[in-house]
């Protein structure tokens, strides 16, 4: 513990001094890195557990959309309208998760029904194109500078409240890696019928999970939409969406807290390093690695890059909390 | 009657056929074999475009055109079961569903490097036939039939071979097969290329009636898998039922609103007979 804190405060320092100094592009950028990690940690909450889910997409989705739209149309503040779409991008996953966990469809049935999910919201948002723009997006109503719009014309403020979301994202992680929920979850993804026996509700300790994990995602997904101020059903609802959530969280690996984070961290620089080097002829460049990389990814670390750098590091098998 | 719902109907019933023979391949993998290839309508996409060099590009004729590109895809599936399914086969089916996704990922990247966004034809014009004041297309009529003719030939294969029932018995118990005498590793590498025989063929078809481009697997994948669960994994009459089903739902549903909530439609009505009928509609 005294060791790990030397690099622990200089990464604090790092992100406290980088509104202050660093060019728009890269506040930019960290900014976007913050976002997505705190989406993938809540993609993660679940995924560790085994419970893949394709279904983020779609909580993201109706994260994103609903204060936006609520905003647009009826001037109701995002203070309001990010409460709303949270809540009901959680009563989705309910709807979705209790039968699912009531008629025990796991593993790759639930990713499909959630794949089908992702797809529902992403084909319901290009439907209503009359509301929302459809496939060419929808640019939320601006207001300037305003808390009161949660809009803002300095990135600085946005990366204040990405980085607390982002610390939130990696407290509520940690708050279930040492509850007494995450033993149950451990039983329920080893064996369901066994945990059950031994007298653990696994309706209730899956429901509570996937409930957390979608809001957050929800909440991630609407702070997204605020930032960027241009929504698009494609790039915060659907399945390239879920598949980029899921792999980004996957390569980083899901079972460390900062996982998540660190796979947001080379997807991103990734893309956006192929984007700089190679200019935008190269459209398919980065994908093309990063799908290379997933692949052998799953293939040899399946524990992710943060587990595999642990194991080695520890000689242990990294499934237990990471260091302290 | 309507007669743009009739032709809508006829429409859907001949969607149903390609479909069906997109569903074919997949069905056999995911449903008989419990492979999950996430990435199948990619694969069929690189048939596509495998086709469309040989027969547009390098002027070869199309039936020969046609027979390489199933001889390829083919291989492609063989290469995709040794390179990343194999590995994988022991741990949990979700891996080897992500390990898939990366391969979707890279198929439809690389396709984008290497031949962009743009849309293209192969360039065959089939006949538009005409029934009274109904248009028919007659690439999809004949995808409808090969699509039938494939779903028998697969399941007489499956019921009366041996190999298709050693394919069948590996689904059930992929340890004790070995103890029957049959050699694992050589059905799965059987399965895995008749899979991709059979994406070969719906490129062919499909190739026929849609341009090609990197991101034509996203058209088609979430549907196809539906349909495979719809029908009841490995019952390829089923799938063929299925088919039907979800190509008149597309059809009719674009009749009366937009294809887009005719896919909503067809998505949900997939979560809810999860839930009803997880094993499927034909199941007894």
């Amino acid at each position: 513990m005294r060791m790990s804190h030397i690099p622990m405060l200089a990464a604090a320092a790092v992100l406290i001094a980088l509104p202050f100094g660093a060019p728009a592009y890269i506040l930019h950028l960290v900014i976007q890195i913050l976002l997505w990690s705190f989406i993938y940690t809540a993609w993660s909450l679940m995924g560790r557990f085994g419970f893949v889910s394709f279904g983020h997409g779609a909580f993201m989705g109706v994260g994103a959309y609903v204060p936006a739209l609520l905003w647009t149309y009826y001037d109701v503040t995002p203070w309001l309208g990010i409460p709303i779409g949270v809540v009901l991008a959680a009563l989705l996953a309910v709807v979705i998760g209790v039968p699912c966990f009531r008629l025990k469809v796991v593993g790759h049935y639930f990713a499909l029904v959630t794949l089908a999910l992702s797809q529902v919201v992403l084909l319901s948002l290009v439907a209503a194109r009359d509301i929302t723009g459809g496939s060419l997006g929808f640019t939320p109503k601006a207001a300037g500078n305003s808390w009161y719009a949660l809009q803002f014309s300095d990135k600085g403020t946005f990366y204040a409240i990405a980085l607390i979301l982002w610390l939130v994202g990696l407290s509520v992680w940690r708050q279930i890696d040492r509850g007494i929920g995450r033993e149950a979850l451990e039983a329920i993804s080893e064996d369901e019928d066994a945990a059950a026996a031994v007298g653990i509700d696994v309706l209730r300790e899956k429901l509570r999970v996937t409930v957390i994990s979608a809001a957050m995602t929800a909440l991630g997904g609407a702070l997204y939409g605020q930032y960027m101020m241009y929504l698009n059903p494609e790039t915060v609802s659907g399945i390239a969406v879920s598949l980029q959530i899921v792999f980004a969280a996957v390569a980083g690996g899901v079972y460390a807290m900062l996982g998540p984070t660190i796979g947001a961290v080379l997807t991103i620089s990734l893309t956006e390093g192929l984007r700089v080097w190679f200019g935008v002829n190269f459209v398919g460049a980065a994908n093309t690695i990063y799908g290379v990389l997933l692949v052998l990814c799953i293939i040899f670390m399946p524990q992710g890059i943060v587990g595999t750098v642990q194991r080695l590091k520890f000689r242990e098998p990294p499934k237990a909390a990471p260091a302290e | 009657m309507d007669i743009y719902l009739l032709e809508a109907i006829i429409n859907g019933i001949l969607l149903g056929g390609v479909l069906a023979l997109l569903a074919l391949g997949l069905n056999l993998i995911f449903g008989v074999i419990d492979v999950v290839w996430i990435a199948y309508a990619d694969i069929v996409m690189c048939g596509m475009y495998a086709l469309y060099f040989l027969y547009a590009v390098y002027g070869w004729p199309f039936p020969l055109a046609c027979a390489v590109t199933i001889a390829g895809v083919a291989v492609l599936g063989v290469f995709v079961h040794l390179l990343i399914i194999a590995p994988v086969l022991n741990s949990a089916p979700i891996n080897q569903l992500l390990a898939t996704g990366g391969l979707l990922f890279f198929l439809q990247s690389f396709a984008t490097l290497l031949f962009g966004t743009d849309f293209r034809n192969i360039g065959i014009r089939l006949p538009i036939i005409e029934i009274g004041t109904i248009f028919l297309s007659f690439s999809r009529l004949i995808a409808f039939v090969v699509g039938l003719i494939g779903a028998i030939v697969l399941y007489l294969f499956l019921k009366r071979t041996y190999i298709g029932t050693a394919i069948r018995a590996i689904a059930q118990d992929r340890d004790i097969v070995g103890l029957m005498g049959v050699d694992q590793r050589k059905i799965y590498l059987v399965t895995s290329a008749i899979g991709g025989a059979l994406a070969g063929l719906a490129a062919c078809m499909l190739a026929l009636q849609y341009d090609v481009q990197p991101f034509i697997g996203n058209t088609f994948g979430p549907i196809i898998f539906m349909i495979c669960v719809l029908g009841g994994l490995g019952n390829m009459i089923g799938g063929f039922i299925a088919s039907f089903i979800i190509s008149q739902i597309i059809a009719i549903g674009g009749y009366y609103s937009n294809t887009e909530l005719s896919y909503v439609l067809c998505f949900t009505l997939f979560i809810v007979l999860m839930f009803v009928r997880p094993r499927g509609l034909f199941a007894r």
